[in-house]
């Protein structure tokens, strides 16, 4: 088997190199497919207005210290409440006289931190549960939806209250009682399309050629779900950053002086109508990362689930 | 000029183009015919343009796909640059459709009589009592023996060849001129293919409608139609009465009908049909009558 | 004995109140080599049954015998190796994320194949796709050309006995033509027994050399191929049938 030809520098070649109908080989094809994928993505506007946000919250998460003007954790209370505009503090200070704009930028690493854990965890422990119960059925499957439906009945906060009393506060053990709530939706997802897979003539094909339920599970169930796993994620995250947020309000989460973005609204919450900055800054930061991934998740779903994307 | 020489429909030129991301797909070229008080067949393999030919002449067609004609008459006057409101007074009332599968085109959440009024109600002001009687009549009319029942009843309880003549009710209720089937029994068994047509042919023989018939299926639409369009790549290839079919001339004809597995005839091989690209730069062949 | 040979066969769904029987008394027998056609409308059984020869079905009960082997409630792998099946519907008989070149290499593995690289060429020949087909995905392919992978896919484990289930009622007619010549030559290749369904009475009678006649579930009749073109029926549906085969009669009806 040779290996596919690589076209030379033009740019003209390349593009066909990635557009063609007919692949050469196994890399080919995937490159080919996930150019193909990307140009569909690209063509929406507000897609790519969700990219840009979220590239820029993990350039600013990276480097941090190079583009923080201040030390997150420095306090000057001479300095307390200065307001927007204020010198050396563009979007003015806390009341322990920290600068916002450095805490802002800190705090973007905590969120990323947040959001990468419960991304990992959650709907990979979804697939998990929802493709074997969809799979199996009977009495595997009555069980496994039963422990999903009591986590389900869960309220976020309340199960977070329960860690922190025996686990101690903490970002940590905030991720993994969001996790613990989070879960059970994709678990949902993955056996309601595992179901309808399941009856697919691919399916049986596969199974006549001798395959067991590992390898139909594995290599034919997960790729056709993860798809909507990840567009649902993206859809979630809004949420889990803002329950991360008001985890953090509470004090359960991250602790202070940690600049989480949630613990900052927390602390600016006193002085809202007198110094409204300390507390909103923060706040639209929140607001402008879950915009990103509503964004971004929308125009996921457009391409790898084109049937729901509501154009005809 | 006698009844049978006006023409109810007349198209000429008809385009329907798609714009997409590797430049302008044409699903139909310069597609022209008319039609009178007779029944005329559509024939084509998938991607052949046909069911686009019939949702373009019912403005059916949204963005991004383009209709252009140099001219779309019933009974002399242009439907092509009406406004969409004058539009949905043609549709259903005038030009009807039906369509392949009931499944798919019958609402699942109302019960069958009340789609049927509907239906009238769009285009008629009677009262409720009278609207359900036409609906009765209409039941009948479609040969549906306990028309009460299936009046009440839901969609998913009928068969497939019972859902399509609840389609065909619902679409001969306004009394429309014209019938568009695109497909109207590819889902249907064998046995009821035959039920259903019969009905469709009664009613466009008693109403004096004219009928499109759209399929795939050559020798149905043959035995069925009185004229026969064979479209390709979006163009007309051949137009010829139904029982001269046999007699086609254009190569892509034959090869169709020398392709078919024949019931009386056994043959080794079935011949091949061999795309000859000149068919589509070809000009399209008129269908007029 | 590689044949086919049903006795008595039940298939049913549900239980108690439920309980639909799609398949009633069936018997008849394939021999090796020969094509066999299973004729009738939709809900006549005639898929049911094969899916019953694949193991898909779970209720039934009567003899089946398939490729020497005396079937029960599971099939063994070497079975797998010995009989395979064309599916309907080729939009959805490939895995949309699959390529060609990965349903036909697992395919070879999951048999326990060697020189998987040069059987997958091979394949692709012998079903008349080249090799610029080999790493497509699904929706690159045309209708006929999924048919010819998953034909590929069917022979790829070498079979004796091939189960087609109405494999060209999804496909143009022109291409329809394609694939029953290609069915055509592949059996005389590899000396196959094809048990063929179909509603379409022309295409059996191309295929096949006997066919069996069903009507909710029950056989009502065999006969040979030559009888059927012959318009010699006995049963009645089986005259309804050819009838309604021949395309609309006017005169019939009105």
């Amino acid at each position: 088997m040779s290996n596919a030809e690589l076209p030379g520098t033009s740019q003209q070649s390349w593009r066909s190199w990635l557009m063609t109908e007919t692949p050469t080989s196994r890399r080919h094809a995937k490159f080919a497919a996930l150019y193909q994928g990307w140009l569909t993505l690209k063509s929406n506007k507000l897609t790519m207005i969700g990219l840009g946000i979220l590239l820029f919250l993990i350039l600013v998460a990276i480097f941090a210290p190079l583009l923080a003007p201040a030390d997150p954790f420095a306090q000057d209370l001479g300095g307390r409440l200065l307001p927007l505009g204020s010198e050396g503090h563009l979007l003015g200070t806390d009341s322990l006289g920290r600068d916002i704009l450095s805490r802002l930028i800190y705090g973007a690493r905590i969120t990323l931190y947040i959001v990468i854990l419960v991304a990992l965890i959650a709907p990979v422990a979804g697939l998990f549960v929802g493709t074997v119960a969809g799979y199996v059925g009977g009495w595997t499957d009555t069980v496994l939806m039963r422990i999903t439906d009591i986590f389900l009945a869960f309220p976020r906060l309340v199960l977070a209250l329960a860690f922190v009393a025996a686990l101690g506060a903490g970002i940590e053990n905030a991720v993994i009682a969001i996790s613990l709530t989070a879960w059970p939706p994709y678990a949902r997802i993955a056996r309601a399309e595992t179901l309808t897979i399941r009856s697919s003539d691919y399916i049986s094909a596969v199974k006549l050629q001798g395959a067991g339920p590992l390898r139909i599970i594995t290599k034919h169930i997960w790729p056709l779900c993860i798809s909507s796993l990840i567009v649902r994620i993206t859809l979630d995250m809004a949420g889990i950053i803002l329950a991360a947020a008001g985890l953090g309000f509470l004090g359960l989460g991250a602790q202070p002086p940690s600049p989480e973005w949630g613990a900052m609204i927390s602390e600016g919450r006193k002085f809202i109508l007198d110094h409204w900055w300390v507390a909103t800054m923060p706040g639209l930061a929140i607001f402008v990362v879950s915009l990103g991934f509503n964004l971004l998740g929308d125009g996921l779903r457009d391409v790898l689930d084109p049937k729901d994307s509501g154009d005809e | 000029m006698s009844d049978k020489q006006t023409n109810m429909l007349e198209v000429e030129n008809l385009w329907v183009r798609f714009p997409t991301r590797s430049g302008v797909f044409d699903a139909v070229r310069g597609v022209s015919f008319s039609l009178g008080k007779e029944r005329l067949g559509i024939v084509g393999e998938s991607g052949s343009g046909k069911s686009m030919t019939g949702r373009a002449i019912l403005r059916l067609i949204r963005k991004p796909g383009l209709v252009s004609a140099d001219k779309v008459l019933l009974d002399g006057k242009d439907i092509m640059s009406i406004s969409e409101r004058e539009m949905r007074s043609v549709r259903g009332q005038r030009i009807s459709m039906v369509m392949q599968d009931p499944k798919f085109s019958l609402n699942p959440v109302m019960t069958v009589g009340a789609q049927i009024m509907e239906a009238y109600a769009l285009h008629a002001n009677s009262s409720k009592a009278e609207t359900k009687r036409r609906a009765l009549e209409m039941l009948e009319a479609v040969s549906i023996r306990d028309p009460e029942r299936v009046f009440r009843a839901y969609p998913h309880e009928m068969s497939g060849g019972m859902g399509q003549r609840i389609m065909i009710a619902m679409m001969l209720i306004p009394d429309p001129q014209i019938l568009i089937a695109d497909e109207p029994t590819s889902a249907l068994d064998v046995s009821v293919q035959t039920q259903v047509l019969s009905i469709m042919d009664k009613l466009v023989q008693e109403r004096g409608m004219g009928l499109i018939f759209i399929s795939h299926d050559l020798n149905l639409v043959s035995s069925f139609c009185d004229r026969v369009l064979i479209m390709y790549a979006g163009r007309i290839v051949e137009a010829c009465q139904a029982d001269k079919l046999h007699e086609a001339k254009h190569p892509y004809t034959r090869g169709l009908l020398n392709s078919l597995p024949r019931l009386d005839q056994p043959q080794k091989r079935l011949e091949v049909l061999k795309r000859d690209p000149a068919w589509r730069e070809a000009e399209s062949v008129s269908g007029a009558r | 004995m590689s044949g086919i040979s049903i006795n008595n066969l039940n298939v049913w769904f549900g239980e108690g109140i439920n309980r639909v029987d799609a398949v009633k008394n069936a018997s008849f027998q394939v021999d090796a080599g020969d094509s066999f056609g299973l004729v009738g409308e939709s809900g006549s059984g005639k898929s049911t049954i094969l899916r019953a020869l694949t193991g898909l079905a779970e209720n039934w009960s009567g003899q089946m015998e398939a490729a020497g082997e005396v079937l029960g409630k599971i099939r063994s792998p070497a079975f797998y190796k010995k009989v395979q099946m064309v599916f309907q519907d080729p939009y959805a008989s490939l895995h949309p994320r699959h390529s060609v070149d990965q349903v036909l290499s697992e395919t070879l593995f999951l048999h326990g194949f060697d020189e998987i690289d040069t059987r997958i060429v091979q394949l692709l020949e012998d079903v008349g796709l080249g090799t610029s087909f080999r790493f497509r995905y699904p929706h690159q392919l045309s209708g006929g050309q999924r048919q010819r992978v998953a034909i590929a896919r069917a022979l790829a484990p070498e079979p004796e006995i091939l189960l087609l289930d109405e494999p060209t009622s999804a496909l143009d007619v022109s291409v329809q033509a394609e694939i029953l010549n290609l069915l055509v030559d592949l059996r005389a290749e590899h000396q196959l027994t094809y048990l063929m369904v179909s509603h379409n009475l022309a295409v059996v009678g191309h295929m096949c050399e006997r066919i069996a006649v069903m009507q909710n579930g029950e056989i009502v009749e065999v006969m040979s191929v030559e009888d059927m073109r012959a318009m010699n029926p006995e049963h009645a549906y089986t005259k309804h049938l050819l009838k309604s085969s021949m395309g609309y009669d006017r005169s019939a009806v009105l």
